[in-house]
């Protein structure tokens, strides 16, 4: 089964999904937007080193974002004019790794693959990272969920029970550029924080709590994953942004059926 | 009896500068006791409050918390984000996880039975202030730190409030440190009032304190009372016991 090439990219994208629900909602409700662009743009200049230094790609990719997320997080917690920041640095890190990669001859050519995902050539290996990637992070959340939503709904409620909102950032860091990296093929530098927000903003108007808010956010994801691979092969459409658009289309009508 | 909490020579700097926010306080409250913090804006009283709780680094000086002392805290200004949807059940259960039937229990408690299942952005100011309230009782605190508890509330909103919170301190038996500004509704019901202005200007029960003539200058009447002290400017001693005539020109 899995020798198809599109059964792989299925379960590969159900495999981003799945994480994709609960870490997009901590970037919705913690208002990380801007933040998961700067990791994910990054993830280009990543690339770039990992291809210069004949490493694995998840490997460099994983790198360079968990060092741009700690480079935002410190400045995150100076605490001024951060969208201007974020969006100085979310766009350098991008024009940053786009010039880095065309020094790369073997990456020129299939730049648009970094950019926008290349999910129909994810094969078996990539398949088996991206799994366990998942599953990692979602351990690594549901192991800090209770610390993690309290820190996120006010800091001063977590530290008066002894949660260190610093740890907790940290840890969501480190979860984004995990799956950052898993991410990479399946959507590209461009559109991962796109697969992380747009699930998990359609999902809070039909949420009541945010379990349910994660929870519904991986299927958004997972049935966006379905519906823009299924639209990729009849229309002939790139795969990472027919994803995508059908997200934004779940976003639109959620929208529309909001209460309230 | 020993101190809840006990504080000697507290020093605390504005974070990144030498300017302090605090200097050379000393603070103690005991069991059963309600301690009131008033002062200007800027005085340093949630820095007190959160240097007393143990979030803040101090400069100077040390706080003992007694060995297994359970603090309830209501902080300032909690706003919790729009995009974060959550009822008031499972935000009672944030951090630890409580069963229904305590989280009904201390819901009836606050005034607020029923609300279970509202989403926190639905809530009144006043219902919200008493789901906050709700769930600093639940862990059965020695102690209910408020700060400023009543922001954002209307007047007969205000003074239910404090009707309420020393409704829970004679059934509970928890010591209450509170800040406020409202200062006539406040001192009524406090043991001891503390004024401070970086550091202790004035110290001692409500009557001692009020019956200052300076005192009486200070915060005669109304809100009058209350523009005075936001305007109250310290270049000057505290050799006196209390509350002395300020500089507080405009206030009139």
């Amino acid at each position: 089964m899995l020798d198809d090439f599109f059964i792989r990219a299925v379960l590969a994208g159900l495999g981003v999904a799945a994480v994709a629900g609960p870490l997009g909602s901590f970037v919705v409700w913690r208002r990380m937007a801007y933040f998961g662009d700067s990791t994910a743009h990054a993830a280009i200049l990543g690339v770039a080193v990992s291809l210069a230094f004949n490493a694995s790609i998840y490997a460099g990719t994983m790198l360079v974002a968990l060092a741009m997320a700690l480079a935002v997080s410190v400045l995150a917690t100076r605490g001024q004019a951060m969208d201007t920041v974020l969006g100085v640095l979310s766009h350098s890190a991008l024009a940053v790794g786009l010039v880095a990669i065309s020094f790369v001859p073997q990456a020129r050519s299939d730049l648009s693959a970094y950019l926008f995902g290349d999910i129909l050539a994810v094969g078996r290996g990539d398949l088996a990272l991206i799994w366990a990637g998942a599953a990692g992070v979602l351990a690594l959340l549901a192991w800090r969920w209770q610390r993690l939503l309290t820190a996120s709904v006010n800091e001063e409620l977590a530290m008066a029970a002894g949660i260190d909102p610093r740890v907790e950032r940290l840890i969501l860091s480190v979860a984004l550029a995990v799956v950052v990296a898993l991410s990479i093929r399946v959507v590209g530098s461009l559109l991962i924080s796109a697969l992380l927000i747009v699930p998990a903003a359609a999902a809070r108007g039909l949420s009541r709590t945010p379990e349910w808010m994660a929870g519904n956010a991986t299927l958004i994801a997972s049935f966006a994953v379905l519906a823009g691979l299924s639209a990729s092969l009849h229309l002939d459409t790139p795969a990472g942004p027919s994803i995508v658009s059908a997200a934004a289309v779940i976003f639109a009508l959620s929208q529309a059926f909001r209460r309230g | 009896m020993s101190a809840l909490i006990e504080a000697q020579g507290l020093t605390i700097l504005r974070p990144g500068s030498h300017d302090t926010v605090l200097q050379d306080v000393d603070f103690r409250i005991d069991p059963q006791e309600i301690v009131t913090v008033v002062g200007p804006n800027g005085s340093g009283k949630s820095s007190l409050i959160r240097a007393l709780l143990g979030h803040m680094p101090l400069a100077a000086g040390r706080v003992t918390r007694r060995a297994g002392l359970r603090i309830g805290y209501v902080p300032q200004r909690v706003q919790v984000d729009t995009t974060i949807p959550m009822t008031v059940r499972r935000f009672l259960s944030l951090p630890r996880r409580v069963p229904d039937e305590v989280a009904a229990r201390v819901l009836t408690r606050t005034g607020v039975e029923g609300v279970e299942a509202r989403q926190l952005t639905q809530l009144s100011g006043g219902q919200f202030q008493r789901v906050l309230l709700a769930r600093a009782l639940l862990h059965d605190p020695h102690l209910l730190v408020l700060d400023e508890p009543t922001q954002g509330l209307d007047q007969p909103g205000i003074v239910a409030f404090y009707q309420l919170i020393a409704e829970v301190r004679r059934q509970s038996g928890a010591a209450v440190l509170m800040v406020s500004h409202d200062l006539l509704v406040v001192m009524r019901a406090s043991d001891r009032v503390i004024c401070l202005n970086g550091h202790i200007c004035c110290e001692g029960t409500p009557r001692h304190v009020s019956s200052a003539p300076e005192y009486r200058a200070l915060f005669g009447a109304g809100s009058e009372g209350t523009l005075a002290l936001y305007q109250h400017h310290h270049d000057h001693d505290h050799d006196a016991a209390c509350l002395h005539p300020h500089d507080h020109a405009g206030a009139s």
